[in-house]
């Protein structure tokens, strides 16, 4: 048991060093899941009360991140945003990953129409460009964050079903799963204590490469106004009210929101190239 | 070649049916009761019913389906509440603006992406390898609609460089003769170059930010793809057999490597068309994107299922492009056919 994790922690540090960026997108994934679960007992200020300080006043020791035209705290705003944000993505994640990867490993495991028509589906998906499609969802659904997930969801379905179903249809021919079959072991049985067992992997792999994409997309949506309603506090739709100061040079009110979000995606996108690395070397690009 | 043309139409059907099912259900989906909308606040429950009868919202969902599809081929995609207008002619008129911005920024991309993938190939390890990996996985990361706010912070507000991050021409200059519905292509037909260089300055920022977005798939692919063409055998006969090695790169190396590049271009484009629509807002530009973004904000729907019947058409119809292209680079393609 302890020369499995000694190997482990061994990988763990080679990937590290090959990579220092690893260990910083760690450590701001953990600072970013704190701040999701402790954000509103450490906010300085309330993030929805008006007037907290002077309006549209810049950074300062007050307000480091400077305040909006109605006097609202930019630095509490953005702290609360992370649990909104954060949670959006792993929701809507978790729900594609889900039924994606059953309808995935179902049409990989017994192929014929099952396999067409969660083919078809994908591809129906595939066929609309992505974004559009989630707007044209939540348009049609109701403009709520419930929706938001709804239509975020949908468009990552694709991309867990391709990787189920391809893993699936691989290990369907494995030894192992041979050897459970000829033990008279019943077909549902093999698929859901053999096949999706082992899917999961670069399923993981498949979700952290996803998730930045996907709070990209939420707030990509609520930048638009769909989704999250003011006065809530959501990346996106703080970008979006700092917009139309960035021209009169108010500067703060878009680039701290923008700036945490940017990182929120870049950190999830670097925790997901070096799980892949650490999993599937091969697919390394 | 026609036949294998023809094989990749008759492949994009499924395609366009799945599209266009998919928007209906949308529409039959939509929030409220849109007899209960026509009708008014003051409607009775009669003239509700008179209207639900003549939407045809009291039939089968099959028949509905049908009338919907006939509307569509006849060109009757409804009506935009908030301007008036039918919904068609609003997204011809907005088209070319998204089309000219798109295809500028994907020019752009494929520009910068490709040299810079085949540099870091060529020298692995090195730093322009690094700067690929740095700039690719950054790229991705880009909210596309924070990265056009920052550009025109710099260089609209600081550095006074760009013109004012609104629409597509200074408001004192007027918009060439209508040709293509391009701005650069007209202005230069009508020989009007001051149109030109003006359309040029106002397409620079939102060019350079949806590129920035784009480039990041790009240039991983064709620097993957490449270095997986250089160590193929071919390769090293080629070298050992005493070819330039510019010959080696470019005529073996990288048409080979260009193949699965055009197969992400795929990818690329939905990227763009969707980025598009945040970039429109961002720069208040005239095209579809922004038409659907005013039309959702007022809750007017049918612009907003027009605006993605279009650009899921429009998709398809790339993708379809890229198919056939594939089958001119490819010459084994013609083979196996």
């Amino acid at each position: 048991m302890t020369s499995v994790w000694q190997k482990r922690l061994q990988t763990l540090r080679y990937v590290v060093g090959e990579n220092p960026l690893s260990l910083a997108a760690f450590l701001l994934f953990a600072a970013f899941v704190l701040l999701a679960l402790v954000g509103p007992s450490i906010a300085p200020f309330d993030a929805l009360a008006s007037n907290v300080g002077a309006p549209l006043s810049p950074p300062s020791l007050a307000h480091w991140f400077g305040t909006d035209s109605l006097g609202r705290d930019i630095l509490s705003r953005v702290i609360i945003a992370t649990r909104l944000d954060l949670g959006i993505a792993v929701a809507a994640v978790g729900i594609s990953c889900i039924l994606g990867g059953l309808a995935g490993a179902f049409a990989g495991y017994f192929g014929g129409w099952t396999d067409r028509i969660v083919g078809r589906l994908s591809d129906t998906i595939m066929a609309f460009p992505l974004f559009v499609l989630a707007m044209g969802i939540v348009a049609a659904l109701g403009n709520t964050v419930a929706n938001i997930v709804i239509a975020t969801a949908v468009i990552n379905l694709p991309f867990y079903i391709r990787v189920a179903r391809a893993e699936s249809s691989v290990l369907r021919n494995a030894g192992f799963v041979e050897a459970a079959r000829l033990a008279g072991n019943s077909e549902v049985r093999l698929l859901f204590h053999h096949i999706i067992p082992n899917i999961l992997p670069p399923m993981t792999v498949q979700i952290s490469l996803n998730m930045g994409w996907a709070i990209l997309n939420a707030a990509g949506l609520s930048f638009i106004g769909l989704g999250v309603r003011p006065p809530a506090a959501e990346w996106g739709i703080m970008v979006a009210e700092g917009a139309q100061y960035i021209v009169s040079g108010e500067w703060w009110i878009a680039l701290f929101p923008g700036a945490v979000l940017m990182l929120a995606v870049f950190c999830f996108n670097l925790l997901g190239d070096s799980l892949r690395d650490l999993v599937d070397p091969r697919r390394r690009t | 070649m026609i036949s294998t043309i023809l094989k990749r139409l008759l492949g994009a059907i499924p395609n366009l049916i799945g599209v266009v099912v998919v928007t209906f259900l949308l529409t039959r989906a939509l929030p409220g009761d849109p007899a209960a909308f026509f009708a008014g606040a003051s409607g009775t429950a009669e003239a509700v019913e008179e209207i639900r009868k003549k939407l045809g919202l009291d039939k089968s969902l099959p028949e509905q389906f049908i009338v919907y599809v006939r509307d569509l081929a006849r060109g009757d995609w409804g009506m935009s509440h908030a301007t008036g207008q039918s919904v068609l002619t609003e997204l011809t008129t907005r088209l070319p603006a998204s089309l000219e911005l798109t295809l500028a920024a994907l020019f752009l991309a494929v520009i910068v992406a490709i040299p810079l993938g085949i540099l870091a190939a060529t020298r692995p390890g090195s730093w322009i390898d690094h700067l690929c990996r740095g700039i690719a996985t950054a790229g991705v990361s880009l909210p596309t609609f924070f990265t056009g706010l920052l550009l025109a912070y710099v260089f609209y507000f600081l550095l006074g460089w760009a013109p004012a991050p609104l629409g597509r021409l200074d408001p004192y200059l007027s918009a060439p003769a209508q040709v293509t519905g391009f701005y650069l292509i007209d202005s230069l037909i009508a020989r009007d170059f001051a149109v030109f260089v003006g359309a040029l300055k106002q397409l620079i920022l939102p060019t350079v930010t949806l590129a920035l977005f784009v480039l990041a798939p790009l240039a991983r692919m064709t620097r993957a793809s490449m270095l997986g063409v250089l160590s193929a055998d071919f390769i090293r006969t080629a070298r050992a057999s005493g070819l330039a090695p510019r010959t080696v790169l470019f005529t073996y190396a990288f048409r080979n490597a260009l193949l699965p590049v055009m197969t992400t271009l795929g990818m690329v484009f939905s990227f763009l068309l969707g980025s598009n629509v945040l970039v429109e807002k961002v720069f208040a530009w005239p095209g579809i994107g922004s038409f659907a973004i005013e039309a959702l904000v007022a809750s007017d729907y049918a612009p907003v299922q027009g605006f993605v019947l279009s650009m899921a058409l429009l998709y398809v119809l790339l993708n379809l492009s890229i198919d056939i292209a594939y089958g001119f680079v490819d010459p084994r393609m013609k083979i196996e056919n």
